[in-house]
């Protein structure tokens, strides 16, 4: 594991570049410093997305393929993405490209050569990959998360629908939980791990996320979490971005920080706070560090 | 929009669309027993027209009109939910796009803010090889006539420094241009192919 890990083809998506700049910083520096190296994919291009899926299946996979097939010149045999989002595309290109009937159609749309050789895989699974293999471990913990009760948030596409994900269990997964108890948090749980935010209908169907959205922190709350742990963008966004939407449309305040994973991963094995973007969640997290601070001055 | 003629539904059952939605998905809708399983995981349904379950069963009667200008087809996120739980091992979620994919072609699109929205976002990776938010939104915004949507939100993107006000155009963009070109004078190809034969 630890090997194949140790050069991996990065496709950061295109919400890194703006709203979740915070999960770009983070990613690359636990990586960084678990001696896990990225390689970002030169003139990575947008997946596609919903968009394309709601167009054409082919169309979407020769938007990803395009990114696999210049991770495979690269010599790369993974490709990791931060955005579940994305690696359902990615995905979605290498399993037209399996399929006989439909691979001449992808490759004539893409238009360059493509052998469907990378695999695609999450920031969550690389994590999860550096933990098994002892890469991640309770040792390499500078600053435990002791004390912090977290609630585990997976959203729906990490896990789901089992055969495509090939990772974790679709209604239990523990991935997350793991590596989140290695770091010295306290995990709740949590019922709503895979529970759909709403996705990207923040924009065009706010009412819908709102109320999605609502059920999650209100759960989360309701379990004495003090933050939220994430790895997607999207729910991210919904969760953090959206929180002062969220609390018109409920009528409370939620305030509950709502944290990247490789962020809290980060904080753990020492890497300042500003190297992570800590101060990019719109839900300030200061409450967290303050925390994490008491500890390690008792130590 | 049709309403469902509950007695007639032998008369207008289209068993070519049962055909057209199992090909193009790759499932055999048949095979629901309509258990439910499917709406019961759903977070959309209070949202849907037609819950997913109903949606299958409208697709087994042939149902064409009513499936295609449906809400729902339109407001499923794709979650994967209903596929993962699906006892018969249907991949709900992927009928669900087929339908979406279908209900364009024909020109039966319910939300079309919605189909907007997604058509401007591809008008972004087509011209600049990326997705660029902030030029994305305001145009959605307009076209859709719910200018400043999200206006709120504004403030502290901004202070966060999450915007970025140029587009990241890619050096390579011609080569994800060139996909859609190729894309789009297939589509053209398939459509004189079939010389419009449904949705008219
Ligand atoms: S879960 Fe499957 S079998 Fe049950 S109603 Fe939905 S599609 Fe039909
Ligand atoms: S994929 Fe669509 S229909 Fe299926 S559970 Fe999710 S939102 Fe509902």
């Amino acid at each position: 594991m630890a090997s194949e890990h140790s050069s991996v083809a990065y496709y950061p998506g295109c919400s890194v570049e703006g709203l979740a700049i915070e999960y770009d910083q983070s990613t690359r520096a636990v990586c960084k410093a678990l001696g896990i190296k990225l390689l970002e994919i030169p003139e990575w291009s947008c997946c596609g997305s919903t968009p394309a899926h709601s167009l054409d299946p082919t169309l979407s996979g020769a938007l990803a393929g395009r990114n696999l097939a210049i991770a495979e010149r690269m010599g790369c045999a993974v490709v990791m993405t931060p955005c579940p989002g994305c690696l359902r595309s990615l995905k979605g290109a290498l399993e037209i490209h399996d399929s006989p009937e439909r691979r001449q159609a992808l490759l004539d749309l893409m238009g360059m050569p493509f052998e469907g050789k990378v695999r695609a895989i999450s920031v969550l699974e690389l994590l999860f990959n550096a933990l098994e293999a002892g890469l991640l471990t309770e040792a390499r913990v500078k600053r435990p998360l002791t004390d912090l009760m977290i609630a585990p948030y997976y959203g729906c596409l990490l896990t789901r629908p089992p055969g495509f994900a090939q990772f974790d269990d679709p209604e239990n997964p523990v991935s997350m939980d793991r590596i989140l108890t290695t770091i010295g948090a306290t995990v709740v749980d949590f019922p709503f791990k895979t529970e759909c935010c709403g996705a990207t209908y923040g924009v065009a169907r706010n009412p819908i996320v709102t109320e999605l959205t609502g059920r999650i922190l209100d759960m989360a709350a309701r379990l004495n979490a003090q933050a939220v742990a994430v790895a997607c963008p999207l729910c991210q966004q919904n969760l953090d971005l959206r929180q002062s939407q969220v609390d018109r449309r409920w009528r409370r305040s939620f305030n509950l920080p709502v944290v990247y994973l490789p962020q809290l991963v980060g904080l753990a094995l020492g890497i300042a706070p500003d190297e992570l973007g800590l101060d990019k969640l719109v839900v300030s997290a200061d409450a967290l560090l303050s925390d994490l601070q008491k500890v390690s001055e008792g130590i | 929009m049709e309403p469902i003629h509950i007695l007639d539904l032998q008369k207008t059952c289209d068993e070519d669309f049962i055909h057209e939605v199992e090909a193009a998905s790759g499932q055999q809708v048949r095979k629901c027993y309509q258990c439910g399983n499917c709406s019961a995981t759903c977070g959309f349904t209070r949202f849907y027209d037609y819950p997913v379950n109903q949606i299958m069963r409208l697709v087994q009667l042939g149902q064409r009109d009513i499936v295609l200008g449906s809400r729902s087809v339109w407001l499923c996120a794709s979650c994967q939910g209903c596929t993962t739980r699906c006892p018969c091992n249907i991949d709900v979620a992927s009928v669900m796009e087929s339908l979406r994919v279908m209900s364009r072609t024909e020109k039966k699109v319910s939300e079309s803010d919605i189909q907007m929205f997604y058509d401007e976002f591809l008008r972004s990776v087509k011209a600049f090889g990326r997705v660029f938010e902030t030029g994305l939104l305001p145009v959605y915004g307009l076209l859709s006539r719910k200018p400043f949507t999200d206006m709120d939100l504004a403030p502290v993107v901004l202070r966060k420094g999450k915007l970025s006000f140029f587009p990241h155009r890619i050096g390579k963009r011609g080569e994800v241009a060139g996909i859609f070109k190729r894309f789009e004078q297939s589509a053209q190809k398939d459509n004189a192919g079939k010389g419009g034969s449904h949705g008219q």
